[in-house]
């Protein structure tokens, strides 16, 4: 036994330690893009990170159980809500992808990316283990995948509808489905797509794009993109100093306070800084792997996996977005991009990983193994 | 429901997290290879293309913009500058910084002391215009003004005064036809040169005259700003500047005073005075009045003011000089006899004038309706008997006259750097042949021999004519200082007929002739010269039993022409003189033509007796042209705001007395400041291309 009181060592430290530095990045982040100064950014994103961390750090203290019961329903309660936006943003005659409930704009949309997860866990942890290779472990999946997919597909929302889909397969794939199945959709996929692609012309393959997100391209093809990739190629490797950026500085990079505030960074700390958060990311997903494998549930294991996973994609999307590897999609960089939802997402995954970590130790006690 | 193939293979809960551990190390795997990959991904873009990037950024955040070269100086044979560029002060709003742009406005309103319409503007521009744009609050500032809102910028947030150069003609409109103005580059004009410089704001280029013909020289090479610049357009801050070369100076052979007298002097006529030095053909005036203000042109010239020079029957839009055509009149009658003496006439014979004279079926009246009498050469000339030059010259033909029209310069074509201008026409029968396809007739040439008829002249070509007939010798017309040229080549013609020639044209003058109001009031200074009078209508057989009806009484369009021609001093010539008023009908004697060559004359010989001549006379014409333009301006926008119903009527002298004061003093402003002028590119001493 160690000398240091049980609740300490309990606490995760290693974790928030890792959080409460990148989150600290990108409060200096926005407050450079700010032009120096800690409003309107940077003194939010600051006081939310706060407040976020106290609610992962209540959620950590929540029993698995109660996720594992809530997850239908919260999935159910969220695709109401998917619903309720389409037929809202029906009858207002244009894309919606907010519910006003008064004192706040609720957008269902983001709460299906950690809630998928559950949902899908759940689906897996109750099929018998025989199940596993019958069609039967297969469908219910697909449509609970499939349903919020096409719905925010339809809003229009491809980075949102992608990465949804890719946290409901993920845990298809832990939850030990034939290898076959993903080895052999994902080559359809890959011939399919450049194929049917190859056959619509530059316009309309613009269009596409611009189809599957309108905001993505406003003024020139293009045009986002490459100021960023400007932005992130003068920082070189040491960057152009805190708060002289011009890119940002000049309005010459746009959202840069948002969807490309990773630009905004490595204009100013370059090669280094990017390096540096992009590593310190790789330490939270290393935790949040970590947490799945020691977890003795399965439940917990897919849980535990599938959120890392999401919070993953958040910051591959974004950071290939940003560096010209992906279309623009509007998908936010955990922590640094400016704006609560996703902060509140990701925090919701943390929590939830926290609290997989906190019942696996308490399992792990001596005396109850096995 | 089953998959058959996979129906082999029993699962366990072990085999089961067995696969899971793997998966998920799998799953993180391929994040830490994602990530690795991002980081290449970056490395890639901010080290191995980061001078690519480096300069994209640098040309994203820094904006070249040009600064318009200072316009060469346009300078007198003496270095008096007849254009050069003024310190233009201005200030503008910039509608993003100014806070409260209302009460800036009504500051700005009280210390410029602005119009009612330019804060109207003002406030309009101002809604229009968003953002960082700015808004012209006024331009052309005294120094004062422009200091007394420097001053206050604290006060004044978003307020920007600048300084920059404009053109400017200090003798106004006596210089308007023969320097042309400037302007803003056509879209055209890009369109053919794609000179980023032409889009430039403030630069300009030479729309007319001089101005235009010259206009490569004049114009510098442009300096540049280099500033930081939002995606926006906001400037953030100057980087470096590298100032302009001015444009090369143009010494023209043109004298200042002389051309500034010349236009004053042609008083309220719609005429024209061309000055040439008989020593080389340089060209010493060349005014046409009445005329615009290139000074107003420049700076863009207002609707209303346009309209007026148009609608002028005095014709103030075109340069008389070069594209006014009038017949010669009597002016051709020394360059016909100098033709007669070359056939072989005795400048002693006689020809009885007894009025009239048939030729074929016509009846050709002298101007003289009861005759001369007898009269020989010099007297014909002095008296410009009509009947002694139709006897003559149906004596020798008209190819030996129009062939020494053709010597003294009429119907020659100059290479004057002009954009536009029409040259006079010397008829004879091969001529007409081509040009109507009809013989030539007997009182063709009758109506030639007193310049009437097929024959035209501008008044640069009369000028030569008299230049020509002064020297003997085949003078060119040049504008450039100093330029050269080969050696004018003889006219061809005996100096005894000269020498009788000039007598003749003296006696025109000093000899009881009939332009004895062209007398230079100087001794020793004897002008020669030649009147003329060019009909316009034709006189009917009826009109002429009933008596011809006088000038004053016919409207301005049919009165004559009245021209006059000559050089000084008689026997020595150094100076040579055309004046032609349009419509003059000789009915001011102050202001017809021999008068006003004679004090134009004088100025060359004695500056100070012609100016003082030219102040008395001018308070009868209600000032220097500059006041008479400003005040018909103000008369004609009056006139059309009661057009409108926007003034009333019987208010109307009330405000023609005020608006006429504003005019007056507007123009009257102090010329602008030495200090200023210093700034300007001060003409290099000699530097005449």
């Amino acid at each position: 036994m160690s000398i240091v009181p049980e609740p300490l060592t309990e606490f995760p430290w290693r974790v928030l330690g890792i959080l409460l530095a990148i989150a600290g990045f990108g409060t200096l982040v926005l407050y450079s893009a700010a032009g120096g100064s800690i409003t309107p950014w940077a003194i939010n994103q600051g006081v939310r990170f706060v407040i976020f961390s106290g609610m992962a750090l209540v959620l950590s203290r929540i029993p698995l159980e109660t996720f594992a019961r809530l997850a239908f329903p919260a999935y159910g309660v969220v695709l109401t809500a998917l619903f309720l936006v389409e037929l809202i943003g029906g009858v207002a005659g244009g894309s919606q992808r907010w519910i006003n409930l008064g004192f706040m704009q609720l957008q269902p949309s983001e709460f299906m990316k950690p809630v998928i997860v559950l949902a899908v866990a759940r689906f897996y942890a109750l099929l018998p283990v025989g199940e596993i290779r019958r069609w039967n472990a297969i469908w219910p999946a697909l449509v609970l995948i499939g349903i919020p997919w096409a719905l925010v597909l339809v809003q229009p929302d491809l980075g949102t509808a992608t990465m949804i889909a890719a946290g409901g397969v993920t845990v298809m794939f832990l939850a030990g489905l034939p290898l076959r199945l993903f080895v052999g959709s994902g080559l359809t996929l890959a011939a399919i797509v450049p194929i049917a692609f190859s056959f619509l012309h530059d316009y309309q393959k613009n269009r596409v794009l611009i189809f599957l997100d309108p905001e993505s391209d406003p003024l020139g093809a293009g045009y986002h993109i490459s100021q960023s990739k400007i932005a992130i190629g003068s920082g070189g490797i040491f960057g152009k100093g805190f708060l002289k950026g011009t890119q940002s500085h000049l309005d010459y990079l746009p959202e840069g306070h948002t969807d490309f505030v990773f630009a905004t960074m490595a204009e100013e700390w370059g090669l280094m800084g990017g390096v540096l958060l992009i590593g310190a990311f790789m330490l939270l997903f290393r935790w949040g792997i970590g947490v799945s494998l020691r977890a003795q549930d399965k439940y917990a294991r897919l849980v535990a996996a599938g959120l890392t996973t999401t919070i993953f994609f958040y910051v591959a999307i974004n950071l290939m977005m940003v560096m010209g590897l992906a279309p623009v999609v509007g998908i936010p960089l955990p922590f640094m991009s400016y704006g609560g939802s996703s902060m509140l997402t990701v925090m919701l995954c943390v929590g939830i990983i926290m609290a997989i970590e906190r019942s696996g130790r308490r399992r792990s006690r001596p005396g109850n193994w096995g | 429901m089953k998959l058959p193939l996979l129906k082999k293979k029993t699962v366990t809960e072990a085999s089961l997290s067995f696969t899971f551990t793997r998966r998920a190390m799998v799953v993180g795997g391929l994040q830490g290879a994602i990530g690795a990959l991002l980081v290449g991904r970056m490395g890639w873009i901010s080290v191995a293309e980061n001078e690519k990037y480096n300069l994209l950024s640098e040309s994203n955040r820094v904006n070249l913009t040009l600064i318009p070269p200072r316009r060469g100086w346009i300078i007198d044979r003496n270095g008096r500058p007849l254009a050069n560029n003024r310190t233009d002060f201005r200030v503008d709003l910039i509608p993003e910084r100014a806070t409260d742009a209302e009460n800036t406005i009504r500051s700005l309103a009280h210390l410029l002391a602005l119009s009612d319409d330019e804060v109207d503007r003002i406030k309009e521009e101002l809604d229009k215009s968003a953002g960082f744009r700015p808004v012209q609050v006024a331009e052309k500032l005294t120094y004062d003004q422009f200091a007394a809102v420097s001053v206050r910028l604290p006060d004044l947030p978003g307020v920007a005064p600048s300084q920059g150069f404009s053109r400017n003609y200090p003798a106004g409109a006596t210089v308007g036809h023969l320097l042309g103005y400037v302007g803003a580059a056509s879209a055209k004009d890009y369109e053919e040169r794609k000179d980023p410089l032409l889009i430039t704001p403030g630069f300009k280029v030479g729309k007319d005259g001089l101005e235009r013909s010259f206009d490569k020289e004049l114009t510098g090479k442009p300096g540049a700003k280099r500033v930081e610049v939002t995606a926006r357009g906001k400037i953030v801050r100057e980087l470096t500047t590298r100032p302009d070369t001015p444009g090369n100076a143009i010494k023209l052979t043109i004298d200042a005073g002389l051309q500034e007298y010349a236009g004053r002097r042609l008083a309220t006529q719609s005429g024209s005075v061309v000055v040439i030095d008989c020593h080389n053909g340089d060209v010493l005036a060349m005014a046409s009045m009445p005329s615009f203000d290139p000074n107003s042109f420049s700076d863009g010239i207002s609707h209303l003011e346009w309209d007026m020079l148009s609608k002028d029957d005095h014709v103030p839009l075109r340069n008389k000089t070069l594209q006014g055509l009038y017949p010669p009149g009597s002016t051709v009658k020394p360059m016909v006899a100098l033709a007669l003496l070359e056939a072989g006439v005795s400048p002693m014979e006689t020809v009885n004038c007894a009025g009239a004279i048939r030729v074929g079926n016509t009846l050709f009246h002298c101007h003289k309706r009861r005759g001369h009498g007898g009269l020989n050469m010099r007297g014909a000339i002095a008296q410009s008997c009509d009947i002694y030059f139709y006897q003559m010259a149906q004596r020798i033909g008209m190819d030996r006259i129009a062939s020494m029209a053709r010597r003294v310069g009429m119907g020659q074509k100059f290479a004057l750097p002009f954009p536009s201008q029409s040259f006079g026409t010397v008829p004879d029968p091969a001529w007409k042949l081509k040009k109507y396809n009809q013989k030539w007739q007997v009182y063709d040439t009758v109506n030639a021999t007193i310049g009437q008829g097929y024959m035209l002249i501008n008044p640069l070509q009369m000028a030569v004519m008299a230049a020509r007939l002064a020297t003997g010798r085949q003078l060119m017309p040049n504008f450039i200082f100093g330029a050269q040229r080969p050696t004018p080549a003889s006219v061809g013609v005996n100096e005894e007929h000269l020498v009788t020639i000039r007598d003749a044209m003296s006696a025109v003058v000093n000899g009881g002739g009939t332009g004895g109001a062209a007398r230079i009031p100087l001794p020793g200074v004897m002008m020669a010269g030649k009147t003329g009078t060019a009909q316009v209508r034709r006189i009917t057989m009826a009109e002429r039993g009933g008596g011809v009806r006088s000038n004053a009484s016919l409207p301005f369009k049919l009165r004559d022409h009245a021209l006059f021609q000559g050089f000084a001093p008689f026997d020595n010539p150094r100076y040579a003189i055309a004046c032609i008023i349009e419509h003059g009908g000789h009915v001011n004697r102050i202001e017809d033509a021999p008068m006003i060559a004679a004090d134009t004359m004088t100025f060359l010989f004695d500056q100070a007796k012609a100016i003082e001549k030219l102040e008395t006379i001018e308070k009868d014409w209600g000032g220097p042209p500059a006041e008479r333009l400003a005040r018909q301006m103000a008369a004609y926008r009056l006139a059309k705001a009661i057009e409108k119903g926007e003034a009333p009527l019987p208010e109307a002298a009330n405000a023609m007395n005020a608006s006429a004061g504003n005019g007056a003093t507007a123009t009257a402003a102090p010329p602008p400041a030495p200090a200023a002028e210093a700034d300007d590119a001060p003409p290099p001493a000699d530097s005449a291309p």
